[in-house]
């Protein structure tokens, strides 16, 4: 055994096959493949007998392409699987303004919902607010969990402008929600929140309505009102979901690209995970470019080499075979220091990495394949 | 102030610079600058995502929410940042318009704040872009006490580096935005002048891809939401961008699988190296490998080229891109005439 061991390996089938595991959450930078991992286990998971769903951010569609599927909207829709799998696939997209219409029209009487809907507040909140979408995730993967209707939840999340807004939007919003600010612009003029706040408040009020306008003012604090009687129930089901991610039936799966970038912000939600006590089952290198086996030559034999056919014609295309090599070997290294490096701050923590395919992931076979190297062996 | 108004006159282009996450927007947006500064101009970069990417990208601690200038060139050129934060140019803004140093401040501790950057996206994307407009709406000789320690320059150009196309139209778009919560006052007056410059034909919006399938359709869809909402699309810059190594003929063949590595057998045998049939065979491999992308770059690209606008190339960097490399894309961008 070298003193070099490596990095310990996920075990993703180890994962999805545990019946005790019921929810696998996918996050990570911009455009690191949560996506496409969190389809791919799905699809591995059903075809090793779960009943999985995957809830999808994508907006581009090509995911349901290659599920098979026309598109993806709100509602589950089964994904054909081929013959031979021994369980099921669902997926959907997340709805973000459905999903919380639903939560309004649930924890108000209809009167009241009506007018939350209709309030323009209400309507920048739940299609602009950037953490609503984060906290709409939260809230159906909560439905989900409680419909029962399936044993395995994959979650993916939305490209965000951190990895960390998956865990702090919803906190975000809830402690706006139930801030001094809204308190305040929700009392009637003159009563306690107004002394609480000490000087500078007659003129906070009168700028508030200059800047904006006394219009804006009424719409927020009657938004504010009714939206109170909804509220309660709204922060403790995003609390309840919250616990729900820290028992031990969820698994964090943390995907990155092997850059200084990607490989940075995974550190920091590992940190993060763990600061939260969230399971955190590993870490996904995606896109990676292992070096194919038997051809041990290092960048500077095959560039020497190159050299020395170059001068001929007869052999370019060896000659170009070798730069290429050469180029790969110098990507490689880079991706294992960079790797390396990451990992040298969080020993212990399981890996798994997925190769480049030469192209784009189109159809369930791309996927099953992405599957089949999340599950498989770390290459050299 | 109309927009014919701002057609004329010395007013400072404005290029917005988006794309999908990850495909170099920040990259991209800093070569740009530096490109427009070689002639000798002062330009202006302006992040607005509080992620600190410029100042990553330039090997530096964090930057304030300041125009600090940060690059002097050698032609004399002169590139500034900002890394604009809303809640700073809510409290600046406030400052200039009202003289509210301590009502600033009361509102700070109101959340007024917080409210502006969440349930009202509209207000903190009009603070963000409004920055990046009123540097550009700057003319030579115009002088106003902005507060801060931050003299207002005159820039001959400003490059943003925005929020990527999933976010870029909702950004782009804050008067609608702001319209439906404020109807009048100087907010929504704000919010007009934002979008008199951002609607104007000397501001563009430059779009990053890559040439994969996604990004590639990320950039189209976007294109097509920004000219759906009266704005003007501008380049297409195709980032890391590597030469093919092999001809067009040796390509097909390998896509096609058609090359077992016996072809290599003779080249390898003269270079003299060990193991000859084993090494064909993996690098026939990566021979493949290489030829299936290349496959895939020609079909996004001639994709890219339906879109109509002009294609722009910056080569990919080995090891990452730092500074001398920074130069190099940004030669590469005036090489290809994407300076005006
Ligand atoms: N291993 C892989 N090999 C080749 N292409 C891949 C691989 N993994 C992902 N991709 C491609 O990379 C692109 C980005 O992947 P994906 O959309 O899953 O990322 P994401 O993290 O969900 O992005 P976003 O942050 O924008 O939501 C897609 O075009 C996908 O097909
Ligand atoms: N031309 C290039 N050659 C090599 N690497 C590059 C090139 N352009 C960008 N990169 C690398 O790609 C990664 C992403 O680049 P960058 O941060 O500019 O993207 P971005 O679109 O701003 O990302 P985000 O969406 O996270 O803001 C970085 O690690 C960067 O160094
Ligand atoms: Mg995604
Ligand atoms: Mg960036």
């Amino acid at each position: 055994m070298s003193a070099e061991s490596g990095p310990a390996r996920l075990d993703v089938d180890a994962i999805i096959d545990d019946p005790r595991t019921r929810i696998v959450v996918c996050c990570g930078a911009g455009g690191v493949g949560k996506t496409t991992t969190s389809a791919a286990l799905g699809l591995r998971a059903a075809e090793r007998g779960r009943h999985a769903v995957v809830i999808t951010v994508d907006p581009a569609r090509r995911l349901a392409q290659s599920l098979g599927l026309e598109s993806l909207d709100g509602t589950p829709r089964p994904v054909p699987l081929p013959e031979g799998a021994r369980g099921t696939m669902h997926a959907m997209m997340l709805d973000m303004k459905r999903t919380f219409d639903e939560v309004i029209e649930e924890h108000a009487d209809p009167e009241r919902a009506r007018q939350i809907l209709d309030n323009p507040f209400y309507k920048t909140l739940s299609t602009g607010f950037s953490g609503t979408q984060e906290y709409m995730a939260m809230e159906k993967l909560g439905q989900l969990r409680r419909s029962g209707d399936w044993d395995l939840i994959v979650v993916d999340t939305p490209p965000s402008r951190s990895a960390l807004d998956f865990l702090d939007a919803p906190k975000r919003l809830g402690r706006f929600l139930d801030g001094k600010l809204i308190t305040f612009l929700s009392a009637p003029a003159g009563k306690g929140a107004f002394r609480m706040l000490g000087s500078g408040f007659g003129l906070v009020a009168s700028v508030i309505g200059k800047l904006v306008g006394a219009r804006f003012l009424d719409d927020l604090r009657s938004f504010v009102s009714a939206f109170d009687t909804v509220f309660g129930g709204f922060q403790q089901r995003a609390e309840q979901t919250y616990r729900l991610l820290q028992e031990p039936g969820t698994a964090f799966v943390v995907v990155a690209a092997p850059d200084t970038d990607a490989l940075r912000e995974a550190s920091y939600f590992t940190d993060r995970l763990a600061a939260d006590s969230m399971p955190l089952a590993g870490l996904v290198v995606n896109r990676v470019h292992p070096l194919p086996d038997g051809g041990r030559l290092s960048a500077q034999e095959a560039e020497r080499a190159a050299e020395a056919l170059s001068d001929g014609e007869d052999h370019a295309l060896a000659a170009a075979a070798l730069r290429l090599h050469a180029e790969r070997v110098r990507l490689r290294a880079r991706e294992r220091r960079l790797c390396g490096k990451a990992l040298s701050a969080h020993p212990g923590l399981p890996v798994a990495e997925v190769a480049a395919l030469a192209e784009d992931v189109h159809d369930i076979d791309g996927l099953r394949s992405i599957g089949t190297a999340l599950a498989g062996p770390v290459r050299a | 102030m109309s927009e014919a108004e701002f057609g004329r006159g010395t007013r400072a282009r404005l290029h917005i610079v988006t794309g999908k996450g990850g495909t170099g927007k920040t990259t991209a947006a800093t070569a740009l600058a530096l490109a427009l500064a070689a002639e000798g101009g002062r330009v202006l970069l302006v992040e607005v995502e509080g992620r600190q990417g410029i100042a990553g990208l330039l090997g530096r601690p964090p930057l304030p929410p300041e125009e600090r200038e940060l690059i002097a060139l050698p032609g004399g050129g002169r590139v500034c940042v900002l890394a604009a934060d809303a809640e700073a140019a809510l409290l600046e803004y406030l400052a200039m318009f009202y003289g509210m140093g301590r009502a600033g401040r009361a509102l700070t501790r109101l959340g007024v704040v917080d409210f502006a950057t969440t349930v009202a996206p509209g207000l903190r994307d009009v603070l963000l872009t409004g920055k990046a407009t009123e540097a550009a709406r700057r003319r030579a000789g115009d002088r106003r006490g902005t507060g801060g320690a931050s003299a207002a320059f005159h820039y001959d150009a400003v490059v943003m580096d925005a929020p990527p196309t999933g976010r870029i139209g909702p950004f782009l778009n804050v008067n609608s935005e702001v319209a439906g919560l404020a109807r009048v006052g100087p907010v929504r007056s704000h919010a007009d002048k934002v979008m008199d410059v951002i609607r104007s034909e000397r501001t563009l919006v430059h779009f990053v891809t890559l040439l994969e399938e996604m990004p590639v359709q990320e950039c189209k869809d976007g294109i097509a939401e920004i000219e759906g909402l009266g704005l003007h699309a501008g380049s297409v810059f195709v980032n890391m961008v590597r030469p093919p190594l092999l001809g067009e003929d040796d390509l097909a063949t390998a896509a096609d699988g058609g090359f077992d590595g016996a072809a290599l057998v003779p080249g390898l045998a003269a270079a003299g190296l060990a193991d000859v049939p084993g090494l064909a065979a993996a690098l026939s491999g990566e021979v493949r490998s290489h030829a299936l992308r290349a496959g895939l770059e020609r079909r996004t690209r001639e994709d890219l080229a339906a879109v109509g606008r002009p294609v722009v190339d910056l080569p990919y960097v080995e090891g990452g891109v730092a500074w001398p490399a920074l130069e190099r894309l940004a030669d590469a961008l005036k090489r290809q005439g994407t300076v005006r």
